[in-house]
């Protein structure tokens, strides 16, 4: 049985991890590839590493930490954040990143979606979207949920993966930082509407968010960031009580030696 | 020298990273030509089988791969590159793979999300010098919409994902796995470790 991923998600600006609600209230947490060999022992599946540095330097450091990341880390990681083109996608990957996922750029032009699956592969191709609640459906957000696009995110889930999209991160505006457990509904929306994996994001603060996620909806991960860092959970525990609850996971690995 | 057939195509840095943390030193090689000079050789491969299949034809890879092994050189398929060891994929049957094999190249039906793409458990049903650390049931990770098929007594391993499919295939002095042994943590490093210190491989480079 292919087994449910938890993944840990890195917020990094200028090199370095921060910790905080998304984009306020940054505090330092460390070296980003001490904290993803520390994620890595934890089990988990997959890192996600999401840059928010806003100075000129970005293009060099992205591109400088998804070597240093791909030196350590034996398992897939993806790097997203402010990817605006395909060649910057492309030096992402050559140096190690397994995929790249792109959110605002995409929705301003579509067709950086198509260019890189077709550079690079839809394996390599993931949209993030960022969709807030609006009556009975989802709107897509962008520019880290500030400016509202009148686009449905279920449609435009769908859209994207027409054009190459290998996989949907999805997060939930709505539940982020809320520790409300993952939005299920817009989970289930998505993950029915699509026939490529999607990753839940957003509110989920413990064990049972992620059975319920798995239980509930057709996700095939769930992403979580401050839980995991504040080690007010493990990706150890995690997969445990998933474990118990019967929904298959990724065991603990023996280790190399 | 482990070379890496660097083609164009695939996440080749992780590749010869993975190889250097198992302490094996591994190139990327970028002219057939290089490959004579190769104690073994890893065939990566990734995304549509016809563009894999082209390019590696176009950089004039063939010949060598099929000069290295009738010379007895270990080689690794990963991914694509272990479907290029057959003849062909339903992917895109106007081109050919290396032939090493008999058996296609198949989308895989019968499941809601196509490609598979996470970790899945591999039961091994047969025996390779470089499955020796594997042990069946451990994870790896795959990332494929297409799954080998064969008749051949090859197959070394099997994944579940709406029925069994080939996830390992080999014979003396050759190996083929669907999954990314490296980006399967330490399995994936474990698996590739083995092929690096086989006995051909150590042999020919005269260095270990």
């Amino acid at each position: 049985m292919l087994a449910k991923r938890i993944i840990p998600c890195l917020d990094v600006k200028d090199g370095r991890v921060v910790k905080g609600t998304r984009f306020a209230d940054l505090r330092d947490a460390g070296d980003p590839v001490e904290l993803a060999q520390r994620y890595d022992r934890e089990g988990g599946d997959e890192l996600v590493f999401l840059d928010i540095t806003a100075s000129a330097e970005r293009r060099r450091t992205v591109v400088e930490l998804a070597s240093r990341v791909a030196d350590v880390l034996f398992i897939p990681f993806t790097v997203g954040g402010g990817i605006g083109s395909a060649d910057l996608a492309g030096e992402i990957l050559r140096a190690g990143a397994d995929k790249v996922a792109v959110n605002s750029a995409a929705v301003r032009d579509p067709g950086i979606i198509s260019t890189i699956a077709g550079r690079y592969g839809s394996q390599a191709t993931v949209l993030s979207i960022d969709a807030r609640r609006s009556g009975d459906r989802w709107e897509t957000v962008i520019d880290g949920g500030r400016t509202p696009t009148g686009r449905d995110a279920v449609e435009w889930a769908a859209d994207a993966v027409a054009r190459g999209a290998g996989e949907i991160l999805l997060n939930s505006i709505d539940r982020d930082g809320t520790k409300l457990g993952f939005d299920l509904a817009l989970t289930a929306a998505v993950a029915d509407a699509v026939a490529v994996p999607v990753i839940a994001s957003g509110g989920a603060s413990s064990a049972q968010d992620y059975v319920e996620l798995f239980e509930r909806t057709n996700a095939d991960a769930g992403l979580a960031a401050s839980i995991f860092h504040y080690g007010e959970l493990t990706v150890g525990g995690v997969k445990e009580v998933l474990a118990a609850a019967g929904i298959p996971v990724r065991p603990r690995e023996r280790a190399l030696a | 020298m482990i070379a890496i057939v660097d083609y164009g195509v695939g996440n080749l840095a992780s590749v010869r990273k993975a190889f250097a943390a198992v302490g094996a030193r591994a190139e990327l090689v970028d002219d057939p030509a290089g490959l004579r000079r190769a104690a073994a050789i890893v065939l990566p491969g990734v995304g549509n089988f016809g563009h894999c299949a082209r390019e590696l034809a176009r950089a004039g890879f063939p010949a060598e791969l099929r000069r290295a092994r009738e010379r007895g050189v270990p080689i690794l398929g990963i991914c694509v590159g272990m479907q290029l060891l057959f003849e062909g994929s339903e992917e895109d049957r106007a081109e050919a793979g290396l032939g090493f094999y008999r058996g296609s190249i198949v989308r895989l039906t019968g499941v809601a999300r196509v490609p598979q793409i996470g970790w899945n458990a591999v039961r091994t049903v047969g025996t390779h010098p470089w499955l020796r650390d594997v042990t069946s049931g451990d994870h790896f990770y795959f990332v494929h919409s297409y799954a080998a098929t064969t008749a051949e007594d090859i197959v070394l391993g099997t994944v579940d994902y709406g029925g069994p499919r080939l996830a390992i295939v080999g014979s003396p002095g050759l190996l083929g796995v669907q999954f990314h042994p490296e980006k399967s943590g330490a399995n994936g490093l474990r698996l590739l470790r083995a092929f690096a210190t086989s006995d051909a491989a150590v042999a020919a480079s005269g260095t270990r």
